[in-house]
């Protein structure tokens, strides 16, 4: 029971995170949070089968799916604020809250007795009871799932199949298109510039410097240009000078 | 080991889940919370199977979790194809049958 109220908690808390993240990736990890406090709530309850198989199967397989997805869906997953449907929120809200309500009036009215325990049950160990029962009374659904689960798998495939509408652009096909822009534009034929290599910092954040002294737009990143994490050469300058006029 | 305060718990893990599905607005966000509250009902499942003294509970769970993955993959590559026509993960977008 220490382990209950210790994890319960936590776990109130991670999914009440998960209402209120902003970015789906921190949804994510706080649902990952209360899934591995779940498991070890199996755990407590005499389920070291599924203990194992919450782990595997929920944090291991469907979080790391959801991960991988939110990566290709990319930065666009933040949240939208607007309601589109006016008092949206407010009715979810109180909807929501009078379902709780409804659990625990009904939760209040019954009781559920002293518990038996899975001592007998589990007499000859957790994971031969269950394989006794899955491979006898349900082997049938049993098989169904694996049905269930080829299907889901084919579907995947299918949705997420893209058939290729344009030719394949090959190396030969870049390097005619590079020549072109420069004929016609006259765009920078060379691969771009590095970034700066200064005494106190020559990360991938700082510009390099140009003849007349500005910083070299092509030389960083754009992404890191649009997280506004890049270093501009005047500050740099100035982080020299303050190191200098410290030492003297 | 007492049941009521596993139930309770998995009641508020529920409760929580039906906020979010009803109030969050990105697709991915809203899949989370349906799983929260299948995770939060596979709880009671386990719970029950322990107060009764048989197997049967965990074995419902299993199953849950069978199909919660199934689930996932085919929810997941549905968003991923709205997502590539539409550029967008949120639900609100996705409204081409209203018209």
């Amino acid at each position: 029971m220490i382990a209950f109220w210790i994890l319960a908690p936590v776990m109130v808390a991670a999914a009440l995170g998960l209402l209120f993240a902003r970015k789906a990736v921190h949804a994510a990890l706080l649902l990952a949070v209360v899934m591995l406090s779940l498991a070890v709530l199996y755990a407590v309850l005499d389920a070291p089968f599924l203990f194992a198989v919450q782990i595997i199967v929920y944090t291991g397989a469907i979080l790391m799916l959801f991960l991988f997805v939110l990566m290709l869906v990319g930065v666009d997953a933040s949240d939208s604020i607007v309601e589109t449907i006016r008092g949206h929120r407010a009715a979810s809200i109180v909807v929501g809250l009078l379902f709780g309500l409804t659990l625990v009036v009904g939760l209040s009215q019954i009781t559920f007795g002293a518990s038996v325990g899975l001592g007998t049950a589990n007499r000859d160990g957790n994971i031969p009871a269950i394989a006794e029962i899955l491979f006898t009374r349900y082997v049938f659904a049993f098989e169904v799932t694996s049905a269930l689960l080829i299907t889901a798998a084919m579907g995947a495939m299918v949705l997420a199949h893209r058939e290729r509408l344009s030719p394949k652009v090959t190396q030969a096909d870049l390097a005619a298109q590079r020549m072109k822009d420069y004929t016609e534009t006259g765009k920078h034929l060379g691969p771009l510039p590095p970034p700066g290599v200064f005494a106190r910092h020559n990360a991938v954040d700082t510009p390099a410097l140009l003849p007349d002294g500005t910083a070299s737009e092509a030389s960083i990143s754009r992404v890191l240009a649009a997280r506004g994490t890049v270093k501009s050469a005047p500050e740099i300058a100035d982080d020299v000078r303050a190191l200098t006029e410290g030492e003297d | 080991m007492e049941t009521e305060p596993f139930i309770v718990l998995s009641a508020i893990l529920f409760t929580i889940g039906c906020v979010g599905v009803l109030t969050r607005r990105n697709a991915i966000v809203v899949f989370m919370c349906v799983e929260l509250m299948l995770n939060a009902s596979n709880l009671a499942l386990v719970t029950f199977s322990r107060t009764n003294g048989n197997l049967e509970g965990q074995i419902a769970a299993f199953f849950v979790m069978v199909v919660a993955a199934a689930e996932v993959v085919v929810g997941l590559a549905i968003i991923m194809t709205i997502f590539r026509t539409r550029r967008s993960a949120s639900v609100d977008d996705a409204s081409l049958l209203k018209y």
